[in-house]
């Protein structure tokens, strides 16, 4: 695979992605949401005297909203990439040009991968900002980033939103409608988070090592499904099947 | 340039192409005219990779449509314009082609050249930064054929060309298509259009899953042709008609208004006999016209015969 060719998609994609208003702001009002309003009526519901394990322990459950943002954002511009280009009928000459299955997939992936994180990672800011600040004026201290967040950072979110895109890519190859892909997209995602949600309610396991083993599982995963992607991606099947 | 022998598709129980055996030569400018699900887009899509032919060979400049290598490399050297010109609308003009400059693989140089080459002969270079969504159909299309020719294609595949375009649209998109001819490249076209056919092409053949025929414009209309001779008088009557039948060089004889039209093998030979007896039978002749068989006949002859049987 040649990852400059994959690279071409992906800049043509932003390109699109950027002029497209509904994507756009989707993109910026979740992480805003996770990562400014949460926090703060959190933090605003807490008195100043709560105890520094209980606010830590708060905190590991609100990091893990961070993987969910990962994962949910795709739903979004993924299902855009092979859907959107049907809708333009644009993937006839893009199949006529000579690239291949994987280097088309990889770039339409990063095209969804590399904002959803961006955006993931300014909710992160925003949010690491509040909560050091409220500690620090409270308790003297900055909670953040500890090792389970930056854990959930580093790793398990980067691992949710790749598996939600590759999720994605693959319902939006074999769909012809971008109501459709969203639809089916966000049922995708769904056992993602449910994982992220019971995995943050387990409370006989360290926070940090249930990063870990999740983000072992998603790693699996993600391989697993870029085969599947690959296997199921249909040149044919896409031109001559859409309506 | 290509060649394909027995080249057959099917989409499940219904044959698309079947049995399809054509070459077509370096430099040569074909056309495929044929009805609606005829099988022409099929057989562009099949020469391109983009879809799996059922059984059959085919070759593009010697390279195999089977072999995915092969199918990088004839991807490479083959410009397609597709039916629907498939442009990003949110993108301007010179985006649009730059993007697929790159994915051809054309130097960034190469690249600027060939954009404001092409925009500029197709008269659309002041647009380049217009966003393509606020274009009209015949510009989109002028920039779909810029695009396919990006990078310099030795062979290129138009697919409708014209479709859908108002007549000025129409006419520089063609005469483009006549540069381009002059230029020496390979062109495929598929069309409609039985005039566009004829002005453009070397040879043309037609389609209705099978090839019904192939030829020079001038030899499939000579071919199917009963050559007519059209004799225009003051005034026609029964005895000039009972002349003109009763000559055996006349295979048949009608009248329409004050003309009678005569089947006749070789006007050159024919004419001065009929011409004769027409004068004894008392016709005033005004004067003698040929009536020539067109591509149309041609066309309507071949797709009727194939619906008969």
């Amino acid at each position: 695979m040649r990852f400059w060719k994959a690279w071409i998609v992906t800049t043509k994609d932003f390109s699109v992605f950027r002029k497209n208003k509904y994507i756009f702001y989707s993109i910026i009002a979740m992480p805003l949401m996770f990562g400014l309003v949460f926090p703060v009526a959190m933090l605003m519901s807490l008195p100043a005297d709560t105890p520094t394990e209980v606010v830590t322990l708060i905190l590991n459950m609100l990091n893990m909203y961070f993987a969910i943002i990962a994962s949910i954002l795709p739903t979004v511009i993924a299902s855009y990439s092979f859907v959107g280009e049907k809708v333009e009928k644009s993937l006839e000459p893009l199949f006529a040009t000579p690239t291949t299955d994987g280097e088309l997939l990889f770039g339409k992936s990063l095209a969804a991968f590399l904002p959803c994180m961006l955006a993931t990672y300014i909710g992160a800011a925003v949010y690491v900002t509040i909560v050091n600040s409220w500690s620090y004026l409270n308790m003297g201290v900055l909670l953040l980033p500890n090792l389970t967040f930056a854990m959930i950072i580093g790793l398990v979110a980067p691992l949710a939103c790749i598996l939600s895109v590759e999720g994605n890519v693959i319902v939006s190859s074999r769909v012809s409608d971008v109501r459709a892909a969203q639809q089916i997209g966000s049922l995708i995602v769904l056992p993602i988070i449910l994982v992220l949600v019971l995995g943050s309610t387990l409370e006989f396991i360290p926070t940090d090592q249930l990063a870990l083993i999740l983000a072992g599982a998603m790693a699996i995963a993600v391989v697993v499904l870029f085969f599947l992607a690959k296997a199921t991606f249909r040149r044919e099947e896409i031109l001559t099947k859409w309506k | 340039m290509i060649e394909t022998e027995n080249l057959t598709r099917k989409f499940g129980e219904l044959t698309a192409v079947e049995n399809l055996t054509l070459k077509v030569d370096e430099g040569e400018v074909f056309g495929f005219l044929g009805p609606n699900a005829a099988g022409k887009t099929t057989t562009i899509r099949m020469l391109c990779c983009l879809i799996a032919k059922t059984s059959g060979n085919a070759r593009i400049a010697n390279l195999n449509v089977d072999n995915p290598q092969d199918c990088l490399e004839i991807r490479k050297i083959v410009g397609v314009l597709p039916e629907n010109v498939g442009l990003y609308d949110s993108l301007s003009a010179y985006k649009n082609l730059d993007f697929y400059g790159k994915l051809y693989e054309v130097s960034p140089q190469r690249r600027q050249e060939n954009i404001k080459r092409l925009l500029s002969l197709l008269g659309i270079w002041e647009k380049r930064d217009d966003l393509v969504g606020t274009f009209s159909k015949g510009t989109k299309q002028k920039i779909a054929i810029a695009r396919a020719l990006i990078h310099d294609p030795k062979l290129l595949f138009l697919d409708e060309p014209t479709a859908n375009l108002d007549p000025e649209a129409s006419k520089t998109v063609r005469d483009f298509i006549l540069d381009l001819k002059r230029e020496k490249r390979t062109i495929f076209i598929n069309t409609h259009n039985l005039d566009e056919a004829e002005r453009l092409c070397d040879r043309i053949g037609i389609l209705k899953t099978k090839l019904l025929t192939i030829g020079a414009p001038g030899s499939l209309e000579r071919d199917v042709q009963t050559r007519k001779t059209v004799v225009h008088l003051q005034r026609v009557d029964d005895q000039i008609i009972a002349a003109a039948k009763k000559l055996r060089v006349v295979k048949d004889a009608r009248t329409v208004d004050n003309k009678i039209v005569l089947d006749v093998d070789d006007p050159e030979r024919d004419n001065p006999e009929i011409i004769r007896a027409l004068i004894e039978a008392g016709g005033n002749i005004q004067f003698v016209t040929e009536l020539r068989s067109t591509l149309e006949d041609v066309y309507l002859k071949m797709i009727r015969e194939t619906g008969a049987s």
